[in-house]
């Protein structure tokens, strides 16, 4: 297959027109724009819709109407762009429609900064909006990554009728890279008989996350719970880099995040140390079974993130009970390198670090 | 002759049909109907001229207007 | 000789009893609007958007596909679903809330972007479902109960004619504000909606009917009481009639 060098904001453009979408509904906001920018040039070469909303509230409801009139749909945006959809994010599980969103995710919290962050976490694991629902998350860490996770977004978001997220940060968004796309394997949607699209000769098709009876509310609740627990099951995804043998210490890591350690663990390699790296590509569902597995046959766990700790909670929920848990993060837009995490598995190996989440005892504390 | 029928479980007693009718052939019912409204009815179907203003202000969709005569649409409602 | 039906209910209602309150307007224009389905042959190919307010349940009064929009975002939806499917015909209905509180940026950019969609505007210049409040369509001097003084124009400023905000645009399309506070204005109403479905139909441009209605509940008025406020108020400060039409000059 041959492989062409794009931009990974363009390339995330032309992954969801080869997963067949043709309706893009967006509003610009950097590092992103791109994605719009490409999408205006390429959408119409393909008999697609690309429109520019007037702000994100918009975007994200028109992609409401877009699903439920039975289209592959999705919008890009960033960190601030994704609070303003939130509302919408939550109707769109609510309503159970198939939506993908990709967020390019710079520095905040509010305005932040423009240089990549991995402060979004929560918000994309935890909830955003309001209620009982989750995104399934796929945190890509290079551009290739980003094109197949895109790809398979679109996939499970009609296979579950639920909203999907591909959490992207701003590297992966600005870096160039060799991509490929696979457009022969994608698999053509399925069919939706729920869409509303004209009620001929069947009862009527109504989208909606309104439950006033509480016995409805709870069922759709309930039912949504088993999407989850389903993914749970069976969309699990991550990568293991050298965490079959026992090691000093197993660093989880992410997105480009994961990258930038891999490069520390091999030079750590090399000295002789034992490290090893877990990288959840889901980041919803978090694979708690293969980091409590690797952890197992590790001394400590270190959380590595562009963020003062978030997916770090998930690891000590993940780690087995007693495992110390460390944690390294950079903010600002201020990208560690390979030293960086280097010089702080070391300390943790050398029992200098101190370790994440123990409260100060009383006597520390005075 | 122009007959109107009201559906009492319908009303909801608001009483824009008794305003509309141009004839003043609509009241108020003395007995409540099932959901407590004192619900329109017709008090002279003899003097009904079939205009359906009374259907037209109806927001229940309570009354439908009936008619034996032949009916030249001289305008679309 | 057979008695034929000269006035009855329209396919494309229900027949569930609506849970609006007696006298209110909402059940007239719901019933405007099924007609205009009915006669230009729309109900099998129509997707309705219902907002937040009292008509959050329009989906259960009307016998055609509908969406359920958070509050104010009902014009976006409908964007998308007709930028989807261009095919079908697509209208919102939305109250003072909805169309000229939350969403006035929605409405704006869609009628700004020409979206050939249909908005049916409910004012009745109070928030009905939330128990009265006031809304940017509050007559001055009007009591409700986050005005409980009245509306004072200095704090709150004057109400909005959202007819007239949305003419100014340049991008072509229909714009009527109209009543149905009395029979003979029910049928001007009704020609309006009807007027707005059929440019859709032919893909014309951009509707909106914003209809003047009663609130008897909040207002704290019967219903004959609450037509006579309407005319004797509201008509004045919100002059009824054809704003824009796509036969204008751009």
């Amino acid at each position: 297959m041959a492989k062409k060098l794009m931009k990974g904001n363009e390339a995330i453009g032309e992954a969801a027109i080869q997963a067949g979408c043709r309706h893009y509904f967006a509003y610009p906001i950097t590092p992103q724009t791109e994605v719009a920018e490409y999408l205006a040039r390429r959408m119409p070469e393909v008999d697609g819709v690309f429109l520019q909303a007037e702000s994100e509230v918009a975007a994200s409801n028109m992609l409401f109407g877009a699903s439920s009139a039975g289209v592959r749909t999705f919008t890009s945006s960033s960190s601030p762009g994704i609070s303003l959809m939130s509302e919408a994010i939550s109707y769109i599980a609510g309503a159970q429609l198939p939506v993908v969103f990709i967020n390019i995710v710079r520095g905040g919290p509010g305005l932040g900064g423009i240089l990549p962050a991995q402060s979004d976490y929560f918000q994309a694991t935890k909830g955003g909006g309001h209620g009982d629902y989750h995104l399934l998350v796929f945190g890509p860490s290079t551009v290739q990554e980003a094109v197949d996770h895109v790809i398979l977004a679109f996939e499970l978001a009609d296979k579950y009728r639920n909203p999907v997220m591909v959490l992207g940060d701003g590297m992966i968004g600005q870096m160039m890279e060799p991509v490929a796309f696979p457009a022969a394997d994608v698999s053509p949607p399925p069919p939706k008989p729920w869409a509303t699209v004209g009620m001929k000769n069947r009862p009527q098709n109504l989208i909606r996350s309104l439950f006033l009876n509480p016995d409805e509310l709870e069922q759709n609740n309930l039912e949504l719970r088993a999407k989850y627990d389903a993914m749970e099951r069976d969309e699990v995804r991550f990568e293991s880099y050298l965490t079959d043998e026992d090691m000093d210490v197993l660093v989880v890591a992410y997105g480009t995040m994961a990258r930038i350690a891999k490069t520390a663990i091999d030079a750590l390699r090399e000295g002789g140390k034992r490290v090893g790296l877990l990288r959840p590509i889901t980041l919803f569902p978090f694979p708690r079974q293969a980091v409590r597995e690797a952890a197992g046959r590790a001394k400590s766990v270190l959380a590595v993130e562009l963020s003062t700790g978030q997916m770090v909670e998930d690891v000590h929920w993940a780690a087995p009970d007693g495992m110390p848990v460390y944690f390294f993060g950079k903010v600002g837009g201020n990208i560690p390198a390979p030293e960086d995490i280097s010089d702080e598995i070391s300390k943790v190996l050398d029992g200098r670090a101190t370790r994440h989440g123990v409260e100060p005892r009383p006597e520390e504390a005075s | 002759m122009p007959k109107v029928l009201i559906e009492p479980d319908r009303c909801k007693g608001c009483e824009l049909c008794n305003a509309a009718c141009p004839q003043q052939i609509l009241a108020m019912s003395k007995e409540i109907n099932t959901k407590g409204y004192f619900h329109a009815l017709v008090t002279d179907q003899t003097r009904c001229i079939g205009c359906r203003l009374c259907a037209i202000s109806c927001p229940d969709v309570a009354i439908t207007v009936r008619t034996h005569a032949v009916r030249y649409n001289l305008f679309e409602y | 000789m057979t008695a034929t039906t000269i006035f009855g209910t329209p396919a494309s209602l229900t027949d569930r009893i609506t849970h609006y309150c007696p006298g209110c307007t909402h059940g007239i224009i719901h019933r405007l609007v099924a007609e205009s389905l009915d006669e230009l042959g729309l109900r099998e190919t129509t997707v309705g958007i219902a907002p937040v307010g009292c008509a959050v349940l329009a989906y259960h009064y009307f016998a055609c596909d509908f969406q359920e929009a958070a509050h104010g975002r009902a014009p976006a939806l409908a964007t998308g679903t007709k930028r989807a499917r261009p095919d079908l015909t697509v209208f919102t209905y939305q109250g003072d809330g909805d169309l000229a509180s939350i969403g006035t940026a929605e409405l704006i950019h869609a009628a700004n972007r020409g979206e050939k969609i249909t908005i049916i505007f409910v004012n009745n210049a109070i928030y009905g479902m939330t128990g009265g409040q006031m809304a940017p369509t509050t007559m001055p001097g009007q009591v409700t109960s986050t005005s409980p003084a009245g509306r004072d124009v200095e704090l709150a400023g004057y109400p909005l004619r959202v007819a007239e905000l949305v003419a100014t645009l340049r991008t072509p399309s229909f714009v009527e504000r109209v009543s149905v506070h009395s029979p003979r204005h029910i049928i001007n109403a009704k020609r309006a909606v009807r007027q707005a479905f059929e440019y859709q139909k032919e893909g014309r441009c951009f509707s909106l009917v914003e209809v003047l209605s009663t609130c008897p509940t909040n207002w704290g008025l019967t219903p004959l009481e609450a037509l006579k406020w309407l005319e004797e108020n509201m008509l004045p400060y919100y002059p009824l009639g054809v704003k824009k039409s796509p036969d204008d000059e751009v």
